[in-house]
């Protein structure tokens, strides 16, 4: 098992349910903000709840915008960490990392589709990944977010909330989900699980 | 399909779970470790902690615990009672509490809605709303957790829920006080009215008794969530089976 994990600091109070989540898995990982620390860390998280622009602002702030496209062992980007991995967000028309492909936008509201999609919901797999190993399909995950990615070539789990967004991409060594694992219960900590196991570079 | 959430609601008092019939003579229920890691192992789709003795004496939650249930669980929780200001809600959020839900101080101080939204984000604001009335005419109470405090707040229930939203509340609990611990079934003329008001999710509260209660609520008031607590603690109605229960009902549920 991994041991140097970095969790990148980019706003947003309630980090402390992933820390758990990992803690549960035996890992103690690092809250940092700092260049040399993400560069040598094993496994990267980029969690953060909040805006896009607020976001972005963080990174740039610490010297991350440039470094994290660079990064070469496997990142996992939650919820707005997914979120940022994008070109672009329409949440005050953020340019993100631009690492994947395709932009960010607001998902529709309706009477019948409340909007923040809150709640658990299915993810229903596009794709193969050493993320999802020994996920059902259709498993269930809790979701917290305003906004999301429509499908793309990178997409490997896509859920359905009045449209269907992307929920799990994946591109070379840069993974995205747009729930909380940290709060889904036995999937939630089997993808951790899975995540923490992938190794550098990233196989299939 | 987003699932419907079944929330177990653990009124905190003195560090103790409680619960009153509407809204007095609270008798003690359990721990709070004890049933929050019970709801985990059910299957609750969250779970909320309501302190209900915070407001009225001005004082804060005894937030040792929150620390101590967010290690222990992995699905979603809320705490309420007490959250006043930023520092406060920070605090709640820091110690690993998913949403934050504010109800007099709301009532208090509307701004304090926003404040938390930009500052958090709407996903983790909760607006609590005490409501109760009939014909199609309902109203706010505040300090209910303090029956010599509880008054009417002076506002209508469907414009209150209507500025907190547009103030920037990502989720409403509606608890319905004629229904609230009598266990005849959720208010589903009042739950009806909300929802044609409430575009951000819905949680119902109050009168939650039999499984067909659930199922009512779910399928005419269109509430994203159902939350309740007798029925839970005592173990009347168990989570397992009352999922069961709404799933071949043709609900969308987590199993």
């Amino acid at each position: 098992m991994t041991s140097n994990v970095a969790l990148v600091d980019c706003g947003g109070a309630n980090i402390a349910s992933l820390r758990f989540a990992l803690k549960r898995l035996g890992v103690e990982a690092r809250f940092t903000r700092e260049v040399a620390e993400i560069e040598r860390a094993d496994k990267v998280f980029l969690p953060g709840v909040g805006a896009a622009g607020t976001g972005m602002e963080k990174l740039r702030e610490a010297g991350l915008e440039a470094l994290i496209p660079r990064l070469e062992q496997p990142v996992l980007g939650i919820c707005l960490g997914m979120q940022l991995l994008y070109d672009l967000s329409s949440e005050e028309n953020t340019p993100c990392l631009g690492i994947i492909p395709g932009r960010v936008g607001l998902l529709p509201a309706s009477p019948e589709r409340t909007i923040p999609h809150m709640g658990w919901n299915q993810v229903v797999r596009r794709g193969e990944s050493k993320l999802l190993e020994g996920i059902p399909n259709r498993a269930w995950f809790y979701f917290v977010h305003s906004y999301a990615a429509a499908p793309n070539a990178d997409c490997i789990g896509e859920t359905e909330h009045g449209r269907s967004f992307a929920s799990v991409v994946r591109k070379n060594n840069f993974f995205g989900v747009q729930f909380h694992p940290e709060r889904s219960g036995a999937n939630g900590q089997r993808l951790l699980k899975n995540f923490l196991a992938i190794s550098r570079p990233p196989l299939p | 399909m987003l699932a419907r959430r079944i929330i177990p609601c653990l009124d905190v008092r003195d560090g103790q779970v409680v619960k009153g019939v509407r809204f007095r003579g609270h008798r003690v229920m359990g721990e709070i470790m004890d049933l929050a890691r019970r709801y985990r192992e059910e299957h609750a789709d969250e779970v909320v902690f309501y302190d209900i003795t915070a407001s009225p004496h001005g004082r804060s939650v005894d937030r040792s615990w929150i620390l101590r249930v967010a290690d222990a669980l992995d699905i979603p929780f809320c705490v309420a009672g007490g959250i006043r200001d930023i520092a406060g809600a920070e605090e709640v959020l820091m110690n690993g509490a998913d949403k934050i839900s504010i109800n007099s101080p709301a009532l208090a101080n509307p701004d304090l809605i926003g404040e938390l939204a930009r500052q958090f984000g709407s996903q983790c604001v909760v607006v609590g709303i005490d409501s109760s009335g009939g014909g199609g005419r309902w109203r706010v109470h505040e300090l209910t957790g303090d029956p010599s405090l509880s008054r009417e707040a002076g506002r209508e229930t469907l414009d209150w829920v209507g500025e907190a939203q547009d103030r920037g509340a990502g989720e409403i609990v509606l608890n319905c006080m004629n229904m609230d611990g009598v266990r005849q079934g959720y208010d589903i003329e009042q739950l009806c009215a909300v929802r044609e008001r409430c575009r951000v999710p819905l949680i119902a509260s109050g009168g939650a008794g039999a499984p067909e209660h659930f199922v009512n609520v779910f399928s005419q008031a269109r509430v994203d969530g159902a939350l309740a607590a007798t029925v839970f603690h005592s173990g009347e109605i168990a989570i397992p089976d009352l999922k069961e229960y709404l799933a071949s009902a043709g609900l969308p549920i987590r199993a």
